[in-house]
Parts: C-alpha cells; sequence; structure tokens
C-alpha cells in the first residue's frame, strides 16, 4: 500500500487528469518529490524551485494541516492520505 | 455578498454556499433565499445559537462540522471543487472580496467626502483590511476624496492572533494557528489573506493589536455604555484593540479614528451574559420600586 494523494481539479491537468495518485516516501517532502518525479509539470505547482513549499499551497496528512506536524518533515507512512489545497480564506 | 450572488447569477450556478464563522452565513443564507437559489452552508461546529438559527430560518441547507473554522473551509474548497458550486468565500471569493471594498466607500461618504486618519478593523481571514486600502486607493485615484490614504490597523483575540503576530514579527510569512477564543467570529487559525492584511498595514503606517477574551467583553460593555452600540465579540475585539493602540501611542490624540464594528451584539448573547448584574423581580407595587431607588 502506498500514500494516497487527493489533488484539486485544477492540477488534475497535469496527471492526465487522475485527481488520486499514489506516492512513495518516507516524509511528506519526499512523497511530493516522488509525485514530482513522475509528474514534470505538476512539481513546480507544488514546491518552489528549493523544493520548500509554497505558502498558498496548503497540504493536509490526514486531514490535519501538515504545518503543526512539521510541514515536509512530517513523517508519512503507507496507507496515509494526502490532500492538496490551494490557499483560501473566508469570514 | 450582492456582488457574489450576482456573479453566480451570471455564471449561470444554481447552487451557492460557504465557510463561515457565523456572518457570511447569515448573509449568504438571506441572498441565496431572495435569488431563489439553493444554498449549503457549512459552519464550525460549536458556533453561537442566534448564528445557527440566524442562517437555518432562510431555508438554507446548514451543516455543522466537527472542527475548526480551518477544517470547514478546507472541507468547503473540496466540496467547491466536487460538485461544482458557487461557493462564496472559494471560487467566487473574487466577487465577495471585491464587494468589501464599499466599507471603505461608505466610511468616506459618511465623513463627508474625506478620509479619517486611522481606521481599526477586526481581522479574521484578513480580507476587510485589504479592501479597505483598495476601496480607499480607489476613490484617492479618482479624486473623490480629499486626504491620504488612512493608517489602517487590525484587530484579533490572542487566541488566535496569527496576522497580529505576523504584523509584530515582520517578514512574510504567516504561521498557522489553532484558534483559543471565543471570539468565533474571527476564529481564523489560517488566514490566506493574512499576509496581505500585514502588508497593507505595514505599508499604510498602521499597526496591529490582539486582545485577551476578558478584554474584549470589557470592549462590548464599554461601546455599549459609552456609545450606545451593542457588538458582537468581533466589535469588543475592535474597540479594546483601539485602547490598546491608544494606550502604546500607536493612535494619538490628533487622530480621527474609524472603528469598523461589523456584527450585532444579539449574535453573541453569551459572552456577556453572565457579566452584567442580574434584573431584580419585583411586585407590580410603587413602594418596591421606591426601594429599588432608595437602595
Amino acid at each position: 500500500m502506498a500514500i494516497t494523494v487527493n489533488l484539486p481539479s485544477v492540477l488534475a491537468a497535469h496527471t492526465g487528469g487522475a485527481r488520486t495518485i499514489e506516492a512513495a516516501g518516507r516524509t511528506l517532502g519526499e512523497a511530493v518529490a516522488d509525485v514530482a518525479a513522475r509528474f514534470p509539470a505538476l512539481g513546480p505547482r507544488l514546491r518552489d524551485k528549493d523544493g520548500k513549499p509554497y505558502p498558498f499551497v496548503n497540504f493536509y496528512l490526514n486531514d490535519e494541516d501538515v504545518r503543526f506536524r512539521g510541514g515536509f518533515a512530517a513523517p508519512v507512512q503507507d496507507g496515509d492520505e494526502v490532500t492538496v489545497i490551494p490557499a483560501i480564506a473566508g469570514g | 455578498m450582492a456582488a457574489a450572488i450576482n456573479a453566480a447569477a451570471a455564471f449561470g450556478l444554481d447552487t451557492i454556499g460557504c465557510a463561515s464563522t457565523g456572518n457570511l452565513a447569515n448573509a449568504v443564507a438571506a441572498h441565496a433565499a431572495r435569488a431563489g437559489l439553493t444554498a449549503w452552508i457549512f459552519i464550525p461546529e460549536e458556533l453561537e445559537t442566534a448564528k445557527v438559527v440566524g442562517t437555518s430560518v432562510y431555508g438554507s441547507r446548514l451543516v455543522r462540522v466537527r472542527g475548526t473554522y480551518d477544517d470547514v473551509n478546507r472541507l468547503c474548497a473540496q466540496v467547491a471543487d466536487r460538485f461544482g458550486w458557487g461557493m462564496v468565500n472559494v471560487n467566487l471569493r473574487a466577487y465577495y472580496g471585491e464587494g468589501s471594498k464599499t466599507v471603505a466607500h461608505e466610511i468616506a461618504e459618511q465623513l463627508g467626502w474625506r478620509l479619517p486618519s486611522a481606521v481599526v478593523a477586526p481581522m479574521a481571514g484578513g480580507s476587510l483590511l485589504t479592501k479597505l486600502r483598495k476601496g480607499f486607493g480607489e476613490f484617492i485615484a479618482a479624486g473623490l476624496v480629499a486626504g491620504a490614504m488612512p493608517r489602517l490597523f487590525g484587530a484579533q483575540a490572542s487566541g488566535c492572533a496569527p496576522i497580529v503576530r505576523l504584523v509584530e514579527r515582520g517578514g512574510g510569512e504567516l504561521e498557522p494557528e489553532q484558534p483559543r477564543t471565543i471570539c468565533r467570529s474571527l476564529a481564523i487559525g489560517n488566514p490566506a489573506d493574512g499576509a496581505f492584511a500585514a502588508r497593507a498595514i505595514g505599508e499604510t503606517g498602521g499597526w496591529a493589536a490582539a486582545v485577551s477574551d476578558p478584554e474584549l467583553v470589557e470592549g462590548i460593555r464599554l461601546l455599549a455604555q459609552d456609545a450606545g452600540i451593542f457588538a458582537e465579540t468581533a466589535g469588543g475585539v475592535t474597540l479594546a484593540a483601539a485602547l490598546a493602540l491608544a494606550r502604546g501611542g500607536r493612535l494619538g490624540p490628533d487622530d480621527e479614528v474609524v472603528l469598523c464594528v461589523t456584527g450585532h451584539g444579539l449574535k453573541t448573547l453569551e459572552a456577556v451574559r453572565d457579566t452584567l448584574p442580574e434584573a431584580p423581580v419585583i411586585a407590580p407595587r410603587l413602594r418596591e420600586v421606591a426601594a429599588l431607588v432608595e437602595r
């Protein structure tokens, strides 16, 4: 079993239409790097040229904002679910 | 809200919705009813009763979500993506935000087409600060008002103050927080407009302040007893923050300060109910009134 990555439809254009893809890695950063290697057009949408997360692209690990769990350093394991959501706000 | 509803109609959407800490929920539900649209509204489970009733009365589909506003907001981004609905603060956000700048226009109009020297506004998602700046800037550019851009000041509850802390810390990267405050209408720990609000504050020469829950309750009482205005918790935050800014020298005696009080106190009775003296109960006899007068 791998890590499941859920993408918003706006990013699915870079995965051939797939909104759910699988990834491998021991940390979230490694999983994102794995995705970026397999989908080169998607990579720059998920992280900057230094491999760091953008402030306007949020990652949730099993429904929890990863910034509360160490960001890209957050450990992940098979069966985890990562959801990518563009930053939004309300009131 | 009117701008967002009109946009939804222009796009041919028949269902709208939002994530909300309460006030937007009320507005979306009311506007959807008037426009004949279906509304799906998502709020944190723990919202005040008046905000829940004030939404569901309009016949909207109201859903209470176990979690914080930030959990609700994330869910609504996924809902907008999955169902193609017009979520006011997600895929209709540009229109909803554009409508917010009319607050600045109304301030200018009500002051006789001139600008105050300072404005203090509550911050949840941070959008209002950015739209105040935009609204004032457009009026200045159009030559409709006299005066310079007001200094913009932001107010938050100290139990959820990521934008205030960004202003104090400097830099451009906001650190999200887990909200812990009775001011639920401002309890957004991950405000996506936070960095933009901090920039608007910095570039206009303003500042930001956070106040405790007891201070915001005292702010509600002071605003009511001094000005005759009963505000919800966010209004208490705004008044208390303005006082803190004045004590700290950020606002001076020569300033003309406008406070944005953005919600009615009847929505958050829970915040002040237990801090007020209990009204005496008497028989309908004059001597009992006299006893109270003489007490």
